[in-house]
């Protein structure tokens, strides 16, 4: 497995749409803190970059990789090997290739540049989110045989977490905002992986407006370290849950 | 004539250089009040290091009470400590501990009653439910004073420092923590309160209210439960005071309720929850100051009218100003917005197009408090920007008209 | 060595192999044929495990298939199509293969000095030929000596002295008592390799026979004659079904 992993990564690294991604995210970190005095706008800049193009970059790009593997794939499960090993490392090996990417391209110059629990936070939210939308991307590709598909698929998923499901969840507030739904809007919002990651971020850069709330509920929960264990443990469910499934329809996939 | 001054003078000298000193050491019974009572007016008790369980000090003779090495004074919860009832006495050194707890009384470690010119330096306050209390009192002197306690609610707790119907005070290089309010004026005038730092209260870290031509400088204000409030008056200076981390859903760096002619200026104020809440106030001149991080740095309500709010730094706050009506009747001009986004062509450092504070979502979070939930979403920003295109929600009075394109150098 | 008993596969309505019934001895060379889309890879794929099968049992050296991996260090596969991730060089690949493989320590390099593949070791897999990468499957396949080699049209792109080349080294592990599955649609290049035929038709097994009954039958002697023969034989069959 780890050596299947090794391989891969080092296939990625190499990769010219991950060296690109790489640099454009170096570019922009660094051309957004450097220009501004201000780190904390700077950050939120990169909060706006790291929410708009990682999930749709990862998921994009993971789910083409997958398809294009496919016949590595077959060589593959043809060596003595658990299929089931082959797809985790295959999954792993694409995952931390991009997190690599991510964590040179964002974390380096944000460490570097405003070393702060906020930065950390978004480094951590980065890297959450890409280990989600690489996840879902593994779950397109056991799940459909077409290529073009899946292509579409990722699509589709980018766009409803990073646009549909908030103008949703947007909608309900505002139709049920007489009644009690601090509850299940915090259970609503651990469908979508974007905003956990979003929420982490709120809770390091916002959390002075979000105690100014007199719901208890919100306050207790985002005011205190709760929130932010709920927000990374529901993104971590958003990377297991999806390989599990993966894990388990492609025991039973034909290639 | 000439004589009968010499002998005058010659009588007050001789009457200073009689001035005894009493030593009083730790033993049974009430040392302290009896030494009190022993002693002439003008001299010295001198308290020897030591436990002194002693309570009601009545101090009511002009003396010069000083601890050496901080004998302690404890109250053993029962009753108040000193109470002093004349004029120009003098407390320093001691560590004045744990007075009794009443609902009836203000028990205090310290009490000052319609006396002036009263000193109180250098004395440790501990466990007490007032520290300091000073009731109709004139010209009385607080210095160097550690006043703490543990309070947990604002129920069964008192003011660290405490004044009432009092004028010309000062109160300087005092440290309060853990009490209801840090500093409580009431009908308190012409006084001055500086460096001293006012931490963890459960209530303000400063409160006054009635009290006018107050001067606040260099203090600093950090997690008290509810921040700083200021209320019904008049003429009140706030300088170089630093607010810190006043978080809560009523905490406020500065709640400002009914005051009128007053001055804030070279304050810090950072992280709060509100910078600065406005109800009710009128010509007041919001000027220097730098709002960082905060919830909101500003409230301003639409009660409040000819208020200027110029050369402010504005910068990494949630929302920089909320307000609950469309009616503005302050002014805004050449302070710096971080989130302004406009351009300056004629390269006059001011921004050609104007900015308004109000930020579209604040508006929709201040009916809707869940929708915070969304904020900074990808949808939210563009709600935000097509408000700025198209203002429809945000009160279009509350603008600056000169924002700055760089920050002002504050300090 | 390979036991297929009353396998059956569908993909949705389509029947891609149909019980079909199989024993596939050592020291055999098998060549199967069928039309395009008669289950020749799907059945290649279900004894390597890459399909699961909707009914039947494969086993291989007598220990089942299914849910199970450790009897792939059998066999050495070469598909049809050989991609592999862009940015890995030959070497790597074949290192990775070997670090897979590791229980494996004895490595037969034959075909890779044979057909040149050492002296491109550093050559990244994006910069190769369609026929080099298929070398490079071809010497994946034979890089572990296994008793099985099940090679899915090993000569298709490859010119024709590594082709010849390939073909010398089929022939030697055949004579060395190996098991070897080929299917090929270049009838020629089986000649004098293959031992036996086996036909699908339709995801059913139209015949199982060795070379030598099938030339009786026929009476020609040149394999894609036989074939040809075989096929109009077959042919009316299916006019009637």
């Amino acid at each position: 497995m780890n050596t299947i992993v090794k391989y891969v990564a080092l296939d990625l690294v190499r990769n010219k749409i991950v060296l690109v991604y790489t640099l454009l995210l170096a570019t922009l970190s660094f051309s957004v803190l450097s220009i501004d005095s201000n780190t904390s706008k700077g950050l939120l800049s990169l909060l706006n970059i790291t929410l708009l193009f990682v999930p749709i970059i990862s998921i994009l790009f993971a789910t083409i990789y997958f398809f294009n593997s496919i016949e590595f794939i077959e060589l593959l499960l043809a060596q003595p090997v658990k299929r089931t090993r082959v797809l985790l490392a295959e999954y792993t090996g694409l995952a931390s290739a991009l997190c690599l990417a991510y964590a040179l391209g964002i974390g380096v110059p944000v460490l570097f540049l405003s070393p702060n629990m906020a930065a950390i936070t978004l480094l951590v939210s980065g890297l959450l989110l890409t280990l989600c939308f690489t996840a879902m991307a593994l779950l397109i590709f056991v799940l459909f045989k077409d290529k073009t598909k899946g292509i579409g698929a990722a699509i589709i998923i980018a766009l409803f977490f990073s646009l549909l499901f908030d103008g949703l969840l947007l909608m309900f507030i505002y139709s049920f905002s007489d009644y009690p739904i601090d509850k299940p809007i915090l259970g609503i919002v651990a469908f979508n992986p974007i905003d956990l990651a979003r929420i982490l971020m709120l809770l390091q850069l916002d959390v002075a407006v979000l105690m100014g709330y007199s719901g208890a509920l919100f306050k207790k929960f985002l005011g205190s370290a709760t929130g932010s264990i709920y927000a990374v443990t529901c993104m971590l469910f958003w990377v297991i849950v999806p390989l599990m499934l993966s894990r388990r329809v492609f025991k039973r996939k034909d290639l | 004539m000439p004589k009968a001054i010499a002998l005058l003078i010659l009588l007050f000298v001789c009457r200073q250089a009689n001035a005894g000193v009493i030593h009083v050491y730790p033993g049974k019974g009430r040392q302290i009040q009896n030494a009190i009572n022993r002693s002439n007016p003008g001299d010295t008790i001198l308290i020897q290091k030591g436990i002194y369980n002693e309570i009601d000090i009545l101090v009511n003779k002009k003396l010069t009470i000083t601890g050496i090495s901080f004998p302690i004074v404890d109250g053993g919860s029962k009753g108040q400590l000193f109470v002093v009832t004349h004029d120009s006495v003098t407390i320093t050194g001691l560590q004045i501990q744990k007075t009794g707890r009443s609902s009836l009384t203000d028990m205090a470690g310290i009490r000052l009653q319609n006396v002036q010119y009263a000193i109180v330096q250098n004395n440790k306050l501990y466990y007490n439910t007032y520290g300091i209390y000073m009731q109709n009192s004139h010209y009385c002197t607080i210095i160097d004073n550690m006043v703490s306690a543990n309070s947990v609610d604002e129920l069964n707790s008192g003011n660290g420092i405490h004044a009432w119907k009092s004028t010309h005070l000062l109160i300087r290089n005092n440290t309060i923590t853990g009490h209801r309010d840090g500093i409580y004026f009431e009908f308190v005038t012409d006084s001055r309160i500086e460096n001293n730092v006012s931490t963890k209260n459960v209530r303000y870290g400063l409160h006054f209210m009635f009290s006018h031509r107050d001067t606040y400088i260099n203090n600093q204000f950090v997690d008290n439960g509810s921040g700083v409030a200021v209320m019904y008056s008049k003429y009140v200076d706030m300088h170089n005071n630093t607010f810190r981390h006043n978080w809560g859903d009523a905490a406020y760096a500065i709640l400002l309720k009914e005051i009128s002619d007053s001055k804030i200026m070279h304050n810090l104020f950072i992280k709060n929850t509100v910078g600065i809440y406005m109800e009710g106030t009128s010509r007041i001149d919001v000027r220097y100051n730098e709002f960082k991080e905060n919830g909101w740095a500003m409230r301003v309500q639409a009660s409040c009218d000819n208020n200027s709010f110029e050369m402010n730094n504005f910068m990494s706050n949630s929302f920089d100003v909320a307000t609950n009506g469309t009616m503005m009747l302050s002014v805004f001009k050449n302070n710096y917005w971080d989130k302004y986004d406009g351009y300056d062509l004629d390269k006059n450092k001011i921004g050609d197009v104007p900015y308004y504070p109000v930020s579209m979502y604040s508006v929709v979070t201040e009916k809707i408090p869940t929708a915070m939930i969304l904020y900074r979403s990808f949808l939210t920003d563009v709600m935000n920007q097509v408000e700025k295109v198209m203002p429809s929600v945000v009160p279009d009075q509350l603008k600056d008209d000169s924002p700055m394109m760089k920050s002002w150098k504050l300090k | 060595m390979i036991n297929i008993i009353e396998l059956t596969k569908s993909f949705g309505k389509f029947r891609a192999l149909d019980n079909i019934n199989l024993l596939l001895e050592k020291g055999q060379a098998i060549s199967l044929l069928g039309p395009n889309g008669s289950g020749k890879t799907t059945l290649i794929k279900s004894i390597l495990g890459l399909v699961i099968p909707d009914k039947g049992i494969i086993t291989i050296n007598g220990k089942e298939v299914s849910n199970n991996w450790a009897y792939r260090s059998h066999i050495g596969y070469m598909p049809q199509i050989g991609r592999y991730p862009d940015n890995m060089s030959i070497g790597q690949v074949i290192n990775m293969i070997k670090e897979i493989r590791s229980e494996e320590k004895k490595y037969d390099d034959d075909l890779i000095k044979g057909l040149g593949i050492d002296k491109l070791e550093n050559k990244t897999m994006r910069s190769l030929s369609g026929g080099t990468r298929q070398k490079v499957s071809a010497c994946l396949a034979f890089l572990f000596s296994p008793d099985i080699f099940i090679l899915d049209e090993p000569t298709a792109g490859l010119d024709p002295v590594s082709s010849e080349i390939l073909k010398e080294k089929i022939t030697a592990e055949r004579n060395k008592g190996k098991l070897i599955l080929i299917t090929s649609h270049v009838l020629s290049d089986l000649e004098g390799i293959t031992s036996h035929l086996v036909y699908l038709q339709e995801g059913k097994l139209a015949f199982y026979k060795t070379v030598e009954e099938l030339q009786d039958i026929t009476g020609e002697l040149k394999l894609n004659r036989v074939v040809a023969a075989l096929m109009q034989q077959t042919q009316p069959k299916k006019m009637s079904v």
